[in-house]
């Protein structure tokens, strides 16, 4: 499989790897795939007072495509308020990085991780919210 | 020391000068139609393919009579398995092969299937062999045709078939053995091997692309149908013009491969123990299939929490192989793994290193080192190894399956 230069750089380069810790009433947390799969991705972010997302963090197993595209988003989502991060679609980061049609799935996964993320970020703060109930809860 | 190192002759072999340096003049000088009966070039070619024939039958112990060039293994093994099932066909419709065989091998029971033959595919055991009671057990009165691998392409464990050869004689069942990654590898005497048919592929031994050999027993003789009709080439067995130079390669890397197999399989031997024995003390790391019944030049390793194409990716100096099947467009682990019991995370986390004929012990060196350094890397990324030391059962996890 031939990888876009974009791929390789995040995968020989990945931005933003490691964890905050979890507990932490400023970061939100969200783990999607499934090891059966063979992609799992864990993706935080780190939300200031003035509501914008400060900092990110990812870790992912998986191939080069998920590598990349989890670390792609860790740095789209630096700067910008919840709402305006749940608004990346796998489209931007499958169109970023060149990913061929079999490795779409990645970019998806990217996305479902956002939203994972801002979803617990909003549950710690007493929210409700919207695409939960359709997602499974990773433990 | 030359980058990336090859480091994948389960999947083909590099052509050997000396078989490369015998095979040109018959592209260019002594260019004739072996089957042309009426001109010096024919003779000359034919004397080639004869020689070689005499070369490849050596080399399993066989009459060279019993040798049929095809186009390589697929072909081998559809001619074989079709041939047997079609020609035997009125005596019964049963065939049984196992799991793990190569995909020539299942795809075309497969399509038996689809003619109204019913095949019986056997269960391997944990350490990639398959049970010879189980074998025994799956046995019906209207078994026709058994087709069992010597040696199996991912994982390098070697099958039974001495045995499963002596039960279907007794049974007077046609047993077809795919010997593709054996052949050159490890010893194979026809006049112990009870096999009837008997594949084998020049690429696999240092010999080029594009010929392989079907062995058709005379003694007992074996009964196929020819798959390919025209010419009455090869007996009839498989029609089509042969192409000279790459039956003389095959004929030529056979005859190195018997001259040179004791000496270059420990050697090789000697090389992968030492690559194991660079990466065994590492975590969570499991060798696939049978560390004993195996082939010398085959490790199969799963670096658990380390998805299997990242790690191929990472480690791009030394061309290796998944055991996974994710570059192939499909979220499926590898079948072969599948079939040992190993779970999603194992099954995807494998790479196959085959070493060869000019692997070197520095080459070796270099491979663990990278392979230590960047699944260290990739442990790093990965959320299943942060999880696994904190201490948290994966199985216990209710994973959002996409």
């Amino acid at each position: 499989m031939a990888y876009s230069d974009k791929v390789i750089d995040h995968y020989e380069n990945p931005r933003n790897v490691g964890s905050f810790e979890k507990g932490d009433q400023s970061v939100g947390t969200g783990m999607v795939g499934a090891p059966a799969c063979g992609d799992v991705m864990k993706l935080q972010i780190k939300v200031g007072a003035d509501g914008r997302i400060e900092d990110a963090r990812f870790k992912t197993y998986g191939c080069g495509s998920a590598i990349a595209s989890s670390s792609l988003v860790t740095e789209w989502v630096k700067g910008k308020t919840l709402d305006e991060a749940a608004t990346i679609k796998n489209t931007h980061i499958a169109e970023e990085l060149s990913l061929p049609p079999v490795k779409i799935h990645c970019s998806i996964l990217a996305e479902d991780a956002i939203k994972a993320a801002i979803d617990d970020y909003r549950k710690k703060h007493g929210v409700e919210p919207e695409a939960a109930a359709d997602r499974k809860k990773v433990a | 020391m030359k980058l990336p190192i090859y480091l994948d002759y389960s999947a083909t072999t590099p052509v050997d000068p000396r078989v490369a340096q015998k095979m040109i003049p018959y592209l260019t000088e002594y260019f004739g139609n072996p089957a042309s009966r009426s001109h010096a070039f024919g003779w000359k070619a034919e004397e080639a393919v004869e020689e070689a024939r005499a070369h490849v039958a050596a080399l399993i112990n066989a009459d060279p009579k019993e040798i049929v060039w095809t186009s390589g293994a697929t072909e081998g093994n559809n001619l074989a398995i079709k041939g047997a099932a079609n020609f035997h066909k009125t005596k019964g419709k049963h065939i049984i092969t196992q799991k793990t065989e190569h995909k020539a091998v299942l795809d075309t029971c497969r399509e038996l299937e689809r003619h109204g033959f019913e095949v019986t595919y056997l269960d391997v055991e944990s350490n990639g062999i398959v049970d010879l009671r189980k074998f025994e057990a799956a046995i019906r009165p209207d078994t026709i045709l058994v087709s069992i691998m010597m040696v199996n392409n991912e994982i390098g464990v070697i099958q039974p078939v001495w045995e499963i050869g002596e039960i279907c004689r007794a049974k007077g069942i046609v047993f077809h053995c795919d010997a593709v990654q054996g052949g050159g590898r490890i010893e194979i005497d026809m006049q112990k091997l009870k096999a009837d048919l008997l594949t084998i592929t020049a690429h696999k031994m240092y010999g080029p692309k594009g010929i392989g050999a079907l062995y058709v027993r005379r003694k007992p003789r074996v009964r196929i149908e020819a798959q390919i009709h025209g010419g009455g080439h090869e007996r009839g067995f498989r029609s089509g013009t042969l192409p000279t130079h790459q039956i003389v390669g095959f004929g030529e890397a056979a005859r190195l491969a018997k001259l040179e197999m004791a000496t270059d399989s420990e050697r090789v031997r000697a090389l992968r123990d030492k690559l194991w024995n660079a990466i065994k003390d590492m975590e969570e790391v499991y060798v696939n299939g049978d560390m004993k019944r195996r082939i010398p030049h085959n490790l199969n390793v799963s670096f658990n929490f380390v998805e299997g194409e990242s790690l191929i990716m990472a480690v791009k100096d030394i061309a290796v192989s998944s055991g996974s099947a994710c570059t192939s467009a499909s979220l499926e682990p590898s079948y072969v793994l599948r079939a040992l019991g190993r779970n999603d995370e194992l099954a995807h986390s494998s790479i196959r290193i085959t070493l060869g004929r000019f692997t070197t012990g520095e080459e070796v060196t270099y491979a663990a080192d990278l392979i230590r350094r960047k699944v260290s890397k990739l442990r790093e990324l990965s959320p299943l190894w942060e999880m696994y030391k904190d201490g948290v059962d994966l199985n216990s996890v209710q994973w959002a399956a996409h």
